[in-house]
């Protein structure tokens, strides 16, 4: 008998695998939980959202050109920032010491949709959509350099150590769907902004004292999408198949010798393996996406690794339940040049994140899915580097900046929170990094507070030990 | 289940369960864990947090339990009726019920509150908390069987197994033994010549011999610097913006030095804490103390450098409390330790000694070699020699030179002076290629980054909720006024004072968390589980007597580890057979009642190690720069800031020792991490491990594993006059030490006929498996990928990856 078409036989068997719940991101069950701690895994009450997109624009885009419209400030060109905004604040090292003139924007922004919010002009696609759209100038956070701000951003935490929000929500959460990961990882590969460009750390989508199968899994652009995805070479299917029975029977036998019921989770895992195989191929293949979805996310879609294919994916995601998709968008850290660099950085996401909202509105999902698009802090004001109306650069600004969300259970066509005519302060509804995570977690059905997990003593959250808020003003 | 951590208090409480009718309830154990997890956060020590004026955490004092405020009393000893804790935790009524709602705590289930009740009952009384006594040698218990063991870890289990009433298990067959034992020693699994000799020294010491024979092996010292680098968290970049390499393997290679040269843990400790303050400090004193150098450093930008400066005394204070106290000191550099009694003013007076690096916290641009000052050199005689002569021969050109453009100046005939400057750029080309000989040989000179006082002591401040712009007063270097008090040698206490202190013996921690540490490493998890937390939420000791005898006789053989370790191995507890029921696996997952010797995947390394053994391709070198075996390709260049690129090493190198692995902090090699290596970011006194699909895909196809499973095909192949059968013990013997029954045999012999014809069909297939191997003739090729799909198979048994 040809022993690769026994497959029946042993398709009870996997079948039986695949049922027994061991996932790649099984739900935190009771068994799993620390039995003394607080930790309420599942949901505390009904959610508004199933999963989150975060789009995350490392490097920090400027609010003061794309989102804070101030137009007043055009009076004020290269006039000193007065000392009673300023306060004495803390700049970073590279502007410390110098004189703070006032650089406005450049760039017009125009009333949009029926609800006429205003949107930098430099976002063209966005503002067809903005209706849906709900920017949050009032968000501020401790952070005033990159490594700091992003890892804040993605722990909770400015330290490193902490888990990341994909993972808390993997393990509150549990999994949606039997084949993916529930939290995926995706750098575009390219950008435009010619600039100083930051890194990115693994620890922004680890897990740290979480279990290690909520960490985020990303994505490459070369190679296997998922590491280690594909068989060696010389190694098919079948063979691979052939090898897997031969494998679980030999664990399944010595599970019967020995009695440890993680080896039964052993082939479980590699049952899941094979089938991840089959699953993620399926999904980074786009050949199935029809010629106008495709003319949506526009022409960058066709290359790998472009912000424009992750939104794609990020929606091919969506549709299979992914929980937590992030994309990483580098390139906005325009200390110079910032015209030019922001020109360019807009063209690469205006279009496709437009997209990704409409293609998810087209599909019924932008209802339960919730957009967050932000970069670890605002800008200043004032100019760094030559100022002229033309040119000028802007340098970190912690105390504002704007988030723009979407979708589950946001109310679109607002603008939250106010600044002060120099776009420097926050002078109504102030929303901290914190704040926008309860935020969140509230969306998905999570009281923030009581998502916690005992570790050096503590029950450890992702909004610390600060008080936090939601922000139940923008929600539908 | 896929995870193995069934957190904190459960198990350790489990363990008590069996006991609670037969003994009083202990405070320490019983029922401060449940009054720390439920009632410190509002009645603890935190003053500032305290609700109704009462504190749980002391019997009496003006506000401990035993007060009566407002006419009532939260415990009268020996009542329950009168005690309104008792009332309270009891309550239906939303209003009076404790925890309140809004605390977020969850209730106290029916079991605790029996417990509390036992303990109100049997008259309330108070211990001060265990971890911060001076541990003391416990009298050896009593146990039923004597004739099990006389030693005094086997005494101290047997008569927890006695209590329980359970049995201890069988003594493990030799061969999962020898396995389990050079493992655990080595990192590494047993040759098969090593299970022969072992199975055929049939006399009485057969095992202790080769216990001795494994301490005594080199890779004894990697296998535990290994754990070691984890706690200080050792990585080859500086973890932070450009993510710089950084040049440490001076480190390391002192490390691995003191496990085999078997340095007390005394000077482990305190050469590493203060090996600079020395009168005069050996080479060795000074790599060590570069454990203070360990810290994540920022490169120059946009950061400020007086708080990158704050920011690494936090990382240095960190490391000392997670590797040497065991403590979650960092919680009080913002408030007092809400859990503790270390207070704001500990941290700080401790942070005190850490604030005097005499260097830039931020490194400026690409540290030359990955060395950020200070550092020393690491040269030998003969290389100081050679080093001292380059510099001669350089100031000689130098001079020549010079002397030459002074020629120049004063020669007035164009011709000839033309000729005199050919002559001196010629000597000029000398110099500068003298200079760049001189600058590659330095390179290859070794250097280590160490710890170096400023001269003038920067003085420590109070910083206002943690911040680095805002300080308060000046605060004197100190220890915890909780702890024993610190003996200073002069008027201002130093690193060394504090490394006196901890290798104090009546210190309560530094043996406890040492031993508990090394415990670990032997049954999987710790006596307390929480190895990098012994504070009160920590969790509390499985076996306290047990720990503090361990702790004491640690100290009193002068800090010996390898004794430690020995005695461990040698243990009756430990040589116990994994094997056990279902139920017990479920009813006691971690094994914290060692009723059985205990089952765990192994870690990444000694997976990776374990590959490149059996199939002969380890290299046994040791010491020196880290390598990069290969990895898939675009990872560094995905988060990297200058868009650096990955390039493995070749030949050898690729096959050192997976604690020579170049580890880099943004993006650490994903075949450790996705088996739950940590990032090296933050100090890890444990690994968790977790069983997840990814782990299976790592197994099934990394490449390098792939290409090491036909390495292994093709020795198996190469043995003369063997058939099917016999080469298929011999590869599984060779994987996993053991022999294949005959159902085993007969499935492996199965699983190759299948595959065979498959590649026999598919030429095409074995033919891109073997690769550039040219094999002679296209039925060997599928000869040999039929072995190398069966020796992966043998890669991926659970019970390959698993220490059993």
């Amino acid at each position: 008998m040809n022993p690769f078409s026994e497959q029946s036989n042993l398709q009870t068997r996997r079948a039986f695998l695949q049922n027994t719940g061991t996932g790649l991101g099984m739900a935190a069950l009771g068994t799993l939980l620390p039995q003394n701690s607080a930790a309420q895994t599942g949901n505390h009450f009904k959610p508004k959202a199933k999963r989150i997109l975060f789009l995350f624009m490392a490097g920090a885009p400027s609010q003061v050109d794309l989102f804070d419209y101030k137009p007043e400030l055009h009076k004020r060109f290269k006039t000193e920032l007065p000392k009673s905004v300023s306060m004495g604040q803390r700049v970073t090292a590279m502007t410390r010491g110098r004189t703070q003139l006032v650089a406005p924007s450049k760039f017009t922004f125009s009333r949009r949709g029926q609800s006429g919010v205003w949107v930098s002009d430099l976002l063209p696609y966005l503002s067809t959509v903005a209706d849906d759209l709900c920017f949050v100038h009032s968000m501020h956070t401790d952070a005033i350099n990159h490594d700091p701000g992003k890892t804040s951003f993605c722990t909770g935490s400015e330290i490193p150590g902490k888990p990341s929000m994909g993972a808390w929500l993997s393990y509150g959460l549990g999994t949606m769907n039997k084949d993916l990961p529930d939290f995926v990882v995706m750098p575009s590969a390219f950008w435009s902004g010619r600039v100083n460009v930051q890194a990115l750390y693994a620890r922004l989508w680890g897990s740290a004292f979480l279990p290690s199968r909520h960490q985020g899994t990303s994505f490459q652009t070369t190679g296997d999408p998922v590491l280690f995805l594909s068989n060696p070479k010389g190694v098919d299917g079948p063979v691979r198949r052939r090898m897997l029975d031969a494998l679980s029977l030999l664990n399944e036998k010595h599970h019967s010798e020995i009695g440890d019921p993680e080896i039964q989770t052993t082939i479980a895992q590699q049952e899941m393996a094979f089938r991840m195989q089959s699953s993620v191929p399926e999904l980074t293949d786009i050949s199935d996406e029809p010629k106008a979805a495709l003319e949506l996310y526009g022409s960058e879609v066709h290359k790998l690794g472009s912000y424009a294919r992750n939104c794609l994916l990020a929606r091919r995601m969506a549709e299979r339940n992914v929980r937590f998709i992030q994309l990483f968008h580098r390139g906005w850290d325009h200390h110079s040049r910032l015209p030019q660099n922001l020109i360019g950085q807009c063209r690469d996401v205006d279009q496709p994140t437009a997209a990704l909202l409409k293609d998810l509105k087209q599909r019924g999902l932008l209802d339960d899915t919730l957009i967050v698009f932000v970069g670890e802090f605002g800008r200043t004001v004032y100019g760094q580097g030559g100022l002229t109306r033309e040119n000028y650069g802007r340098d970190h600004h912690p105390r504002c900046f704007t988030a723009m969300l979407a979708g589950g259970g946001i109310r679109g066509g607002i603008h939250y929170g106010k600044t002060d005519d120099y776009c420097y302060n926050i002078v109504e509804n102030p929303v901290h990094v914190r704040d926008l995570h309860a935020t969140m977690l509230h969306l998905l059905g999570i009281d923030h507070r009581k998502l916690t997990f005992p570790f050096l003593g503590l029950d450890q959250r992702l909004t610390g030990v600060e008080p936090s808020r939601v922000v139940r003003e923008i929600f539908v | 289940m896929t995870l193995r951590i069934r957190y904190l208090l459960a198990g350790a409480l489990m363990l008590r369960v069996g006991c609670a009718q037969a003994e009083n309830i202990k405070f320490n154990l019983d029922i401060r864990p449940i009054l720390s997890d439920r009632c410190f956060l509002c009645h603890g020590r935190a003053a500032k947090d305290r609700k109704a004026h009462l504190r749980l955490d002391q019997a009496d004092g003006p506000e401990g339990a035993y007060r009566t405020y407002e006419g009532k009393t939260a415990i009268v000893p020996g009542s329950t009726g009168k005690s309104q804790l008792w009332r309270r935790i009891n309550s239906e009524d939303e209003n009076e019920v404790m925890p309140p709602p809004e605390a977020h705590k969850k209730r106290l289930t029916r079991e605790e509150r029996e417990r509390i009740k036992q303990w109100i009952e049997e008259g309330a009384v108070y211990e001060e908390f265990w971890a911060f006594e001076p541990p003391k040698k416990p009298v050896p218990p009593k146990v039923e069987n004597a004739r099990w063991s006389g030693q005094p870890i086997d005494l101290h289990v047997l008569r927890k197994l006695e209590d329980a009433g359970r049995r201890p298990s069988a003594e493990a067959d030799k061969r999962t033994l020898i396995r389990r034992v050079t493992f655990d020693l080595t990192g590494l699994p047993p040759t098969r010549d090593e299970i022969r000799a072992f199975l055929a020294d049939e006399g009485p010491s057969a095992y202790e011999k080769l216990v001795d024979r494994l301490i005594a092996s080199k890779q004894y010292g990697e296998h535990m610097t290994r754990y070691w680098l984890d706690l200080v968290r050792f990585a080859d970049t500086n973890g932070m913006h450009k993510d710089f390499y950084r040049n440490f393997i001076a480190y390391r290679d002192w490390v691995i030095r003191a496990f085999n040269d078997n340095l007390g843990y005394d000077d482990f400790l305190r050469f590493q804490l203060a090996g600079d303050l020395y009168a005069e400090p050996t080479r060795d004193q000074l790599v060590a103390s570069g454990f203070n150098r360990l810290h994540l450093i920022i490169d120059r930008g946009t950061a400020l450098p007086e708080e990158s400066y704050v920011k690494n005394v936090i990382d240095r204070v960190t490391a000392v409390g997670t590797a040497f106290m065991g403590m979650t000191v960092n919680c009080a550099r913002c408030h007092d330790h809400k859990y503790d009694p270390i207070t704001r003013k500990d941290y700080y007076a401790l942070f005190a000694f850490f604030n005097n690096l005499d260097a830039a916290p931020e490194t400026s641009g690409r540290p030359r070699n990955g060395l950020q000052p200070p550092f020393i050199s690491l040269a030998t005689p003969e290389q100081e020699k050679q080093l001292k002569d380059f510099d001669a021969q350089l100031k000689g050109l130098g001079s020549e030179i010079e002397q030459a453009k002074k020629s120049e100046g004063s020669e007035k005939d164009p011709k000839k002076k033309k000729k005199l400057v050919t002559a001196r750029k010629k000597i000029d080309a000398n110099r500068k290629r003298l200079q760049k000989q001189r600058d590659a040989f330095a390179r290859n000179v070794p250097h280590a980054m160490v710890m170096k006082e400023c001269e003038k002591v920067r003085p420590a401040y109070f910083l206002k909720r943690g911040q680095y712009d805002q300080p308060g007063e000046v605060v004197e270097r100190n220890t915890p006024a909780f702890l024993p008090p610190l003996k200073k040698r002069n008027e201002l206490a130093s690193r060394m004072d504090l490394a006196d202190w901890f290798a104090n013996r009546r210190h309560p921690l530094t043996a406890r968390v040492a031993v508990n540490r090394f415990w670990q490493q032997f049954f999987g998890v710790g006596i307390v589980k929480t190895s990098e937390d012994m504070g009160t939420q920590g969790e509390v000791p499985s076996r306290p007597a047990l720990l503090d005898y361990l702790a004491v006789s640690f100290i009193e053989t002068g800090w010996d580890i390898k004794a430690l370790v020995k005695q461990i191995v040698m243990s009756r507890t430990y040589r116990q057979a994994s094997v056990t029921t279902p139920q017990q696996f479920e009813q006691d997952p971690e094994n914290r009642l060692l009723a059985r010797g205990s089952r765990y995947r192994m870690d990444a390394e000694m997976i990776r190690d374990q590959i490149l053994a059996t199939s002969g391709l380890l290299s046994p070198r040791m010491y020196g720069r880290s390598v990069k075996p290969p990895q898939p390709a675009g990872l560094w260049k995905a988060v990297s800031m200058t868009g650096e690129r990955f390039r493995p090493d070749a030949g050898e190198d690729i096959y050192r020792r997976s604690l020579y692995t170049h580890w880099k902090r943004a993006m650490p090699p994903p075949q450790m991490t996705i088996l739950n290596a940590p990032i090296r970011d933050a100090c890890i006194a444990r690994r968790e491990r977790t069983n997840t699909p990814l782990q299976a895909l790592l197994l099934l196809n990394e490449s390098e594993y792939f290409k090491a499973a036909r390495q292994l095909a093709h020795n198996v192949l190469k043995e003369d006059g063997l058939d099917t059968k016999k080469r298929i013990a011999l590869a599984w013997e060779t994987v996993t030490a053991k022999l294949p029954d005959d159902r085993e045999s007969d499935l492996m012999a199965k699983l190759i006929e299948d595959i065979k014809r498959r590649y026999d069909e598919q030429p095409q297939l074995a033919g891109a498996l073997c690769g550039k191997l040219n094999m002679p003739s296209a039925h060997q090729e599928a000869e040999l990928a039929a072995w190398t799909i069966a020796v992966n198979t043998l890669y991926n048994l659970d019970i390959t990856k698993t220490r059993e």
